[in-house]
């Protein structure tokens, strides 16, 4: 996973809410056993025609927003469907941070999977930094996540919360399954409680 | 690890009995009983485990089955799409290198992963359950808590058993009193979603009580739970109790004997305790619930049968009146009219949803010599061979074939067309799956959700309509 530390590029406004993990990705993109190639298909219905043309209005085949690294949008954003592809579709884009009110849990979870940063801000907050973007190509924002803050292009700052540990993993562009390797003790002897001989084990022969 | 002697809820007591380790900023390494596994969400994972050198940690506590990418058609035929069958071939060669318990495609037992589990007694009351699907939920209804997970963190449960997580809030829903004629489980998940809004539940665990879920059959509470995530809560559950575990009772996978004993008196100790603080609670009358259907893009845009389409001009805030309109622009609705008289071309009874046989037989009530309207495509996707089988058994498969329906093999079909089954655009469906995203059943496609006796009343009558006038009087 790459590391986000600081960010300094064009954002893309999407002024609508409960954004849902099919329009991010619909679902017949995601027979792919990859993680990579479908930033082409990221907002499929929206941003092609049923032909395969750009819509032009599609605020993603606008310039300069096609050349964004940071989306603003509204309430929801990500719900639906558990599907990482969400995220991968976004960061295969070019998508490092999305910003937004509120997010649906599990792809709020899965963008830190994947060095997305997601920021949640009040909602006219949301709306100032999308007048921001709406300013033209020398429109910048910057995020800063080691400072907690973003730099509006007039300089002004905005700063907020993210979760410290995955903060922390993002800085360092970690990922967490060697981390709780390291807990393995502790989960053998979670594993072998004589309150657990309950549950049953699986075995290959029992689902023939 | 129980860290106080304060009245807990289920949600708590599932929680502390699966803590591992508790870190220092508070996110816990959390024990997963089951991990269920399909074709779609795995692939990536197990290519990290590859990569990685790291082996499957429990295959006897994983799982895993085809359903989104298969055909319900002809099985005895090669998959025609070509990367529908390279994802099925991958998740076979990786079952084979890992060890994983596997249904395959020709199993009799072979389903969609949410119906698989519990009726196999692969999901059992107090345990924690997680599959690379949102709608895990579905498996709240055995008592369970139940979610769904990214691949990062199905690779995460693939090497270590755990995941990492932060407790949710508790939310309890109380739907108390008794639900009249033609409304189900659907109904109330549709109401409950309507009352508040599909990010209502974010954050949350939702518990479903009252005196109208307790009257709910397993199915029933397995619709409840599996739409949890079309209110944005992390997990729905259901209060184990005896109609849970006269459900478990002798299924393949269930403890057996002294085991099954031993579970049950560890299962009665889960119901939340009196005086158990929720965060947020909320009370619906059951006799307030109608038969329901959606009229627009989101769960949350829901009207009893007998509706009227909104207009934008009923809302205030602009981005939402854009919302309405650019939602009844993609359904071809027009404000101010009636709902019911809508006409649909497709009716698709299936999913994780509403696929069970109590599902199918609520359906055949409706269906029984009555006939599909002309025009109109209608199919049932039975969600396990199982549920088929048995469906075949009480002769259900004939009544909805001599009435002109498809009588198909399992999986998620329609659902969300991964596999052939998909809506052309423009086309219609009454549909009883659990999204009405644009494009969720096909490019175009228009979807109203409802209930499977909703569903058959719109495919024998060809439009959107009251299932109350279709009902019988009993004999």
């Amino acid at each position: 996973m790459d590391k986000f530390t600081q960010l300094t590029a064009i954002a893309a406004p999407m002024p609508n809410e409960n954004i849902d993990t099919d329009q991010i990705i619909p679902a017949r993109f995601l027979k792919t056993i990859l993680r990579t190639g479908l930033g082409k298909n990221a907002f499929a219905a929206q941003r092609y025609d049923g032909n395969g043309a750009e819509r032009p209005e599609f605020v993603l085949n606008q310039e300069p927003y096609r050349h964004a690294e940071i989306l603003i949008t509204l309430d929801n954003f990500g719900c639906g469907s558990s599907r990482e592809h969400a995220p991968w579709a976004l960061l295969d884009f070019g998508i490092r941070c999305v910003i937004a009110p509120s997010f649906a849990d599990i792809f709020h979870n899965n963008c830190f999977k994947n060095g997305i940063l997601p920021i949640r801000l009040p909602r006219e907050i949301c709306e100032m930094l999308m007048d921001d973007a709406r300013q033209g190509s020398n429109s910048r924002l910057t995020v800063d996540l080691e400072k907690q803050v973003i730099i509006r292009p007039d300089g002004e700052t905005v700063s907020f919360d993210v979760d410290p540990f995955r903060r922390h993993l993002l800085l360092e562009g970690l990922d967490d399954i060697g981390q709780t390797m390291a807990h393995d003790d502790a989960i053998n002897t979670f594993e072998h409680q004589a309150s657990r001989a309950w549950v049953p084990s699986i075995t290959m022969e029992t689902t023939k | 690890m129980q860290v106080s002697n304060s009245p807990r809820t289920l949600f708590d007591k599932i929680w502390d009995d699966h803590i591992v380790e508790r870190l220092e900023d508070g996110t816990c390494i959390l024990y997963i009983d089951r991990h269920l596994v399909h074709e779609v969400t795995s692939p990536q994972a197990f290519e990290g485990l590859r990569l990685a050198g790291r082996p499957v940690r429990r295959p006897d506590a994983t799982v895993a089955v085809v359903d989104h990418n298969v055909p319900t058609s002809d099985r005895s035929k090669p998959i025609e799409e070509p990367e529908s069958r390279l994802q099925i071939e991958t998740l076979e060669r990786n079952v084979a290198e890992f060890g994983v318990p596997y249904f395959p495609l020709l199993s009799a037992s072979q389903g969609i992963v949410h119906v698989v589990g519990p009726e196999q007694g692969i999901s059992l009351p107090g345990m924690t359950i997680v599959c690379g699907d949102s709608h895990t939920s579905t498996h709240g209804a055995m008592g369970s808590l139940a979610f769904g997970i990214g691949t990062s963190e199905v690779e995460h449960v693939l090497a270590t058993q755990t995941l990492l997580q932060r407790p949710a809030k508790n939310m309890r829903v109380f739907v108390e009193g008794k639900t009249g004629v033609g409304v189900t489980a659907k109904d109330i998940m549709l109401a409950i979603i309507g009352r508040i809004g599909t990010a209502g539940g974010t954050g949350h665990v939702i518990e479903f009580a009252g005196s109208a879920i307790r009257d709910l059959d397993m199915a029933g509470r397995m619709t409840l739970c599996n739409m949890s995530i079309e209110a944005g809560a992390r997990a729905g559950l259901v209060s184990p109790d005896e109609t849970t575990f006269s459900y478990v009772k002798g299924r393949p996978f269930a403890p057996k004997g002294e085991a099954f004993e031993q579970a049950c008196a560890y299962w009665r100790t889960l119901a939340s305790d009196d005086g158990a603080h929720f965060d947020t609670e909320v009370t619906l009358r059951a006799e307030d619930i109608v038969p329901s259907i959606t009229w627009g893009n989101s769960p949350q845009d829901v009207l009893p049968v007998d509706g009227i389409i909104p207009s934008p001009a009923d809302f205030k805030d602009p981005a939402q009146a854009a919302q309405v309109q650019r939602a009844l622009d993609y359904m071809g609705l027009e404000a101010g009219q009636k709902i019911a008289g809508t006409p649909v071309d497709v009716v698709f009874i299936g999913s994780c949803t509403n696929s069970r046989i109590e599902d199918l037989r609520s359906a055949a009530d409706i269906v029984r010599g009555r006939h599909v309207a002309p025009n109109v495509r209608a199919m049932i996707v039975p969600g396990s061979g199982l549920v088929k089988r048995e469906a075949e058994a009480e002769g259900l498969d004939k009544i909805f074939l001599d009435a002109g329906f498809e009588w198909r093999e399992a999986g998620c079909s329609m659902c969300l067309g991964m596999n052939p089954d998909r809506l052309t655009p423009g086309q219609r469906c009454a549909s009883t799956s659990n999204r009405n995203f644009e494009g969720r059943q096909g490019p175009g496609g228009r979807t109203h959700l409802c209930s499977p006796a909703m569903a058959a009343a719109a495919a024998v009558t060809g439009v959107l309509c009251d299932v109350r006038e279709l009902i019988r009087e009993p004999v």
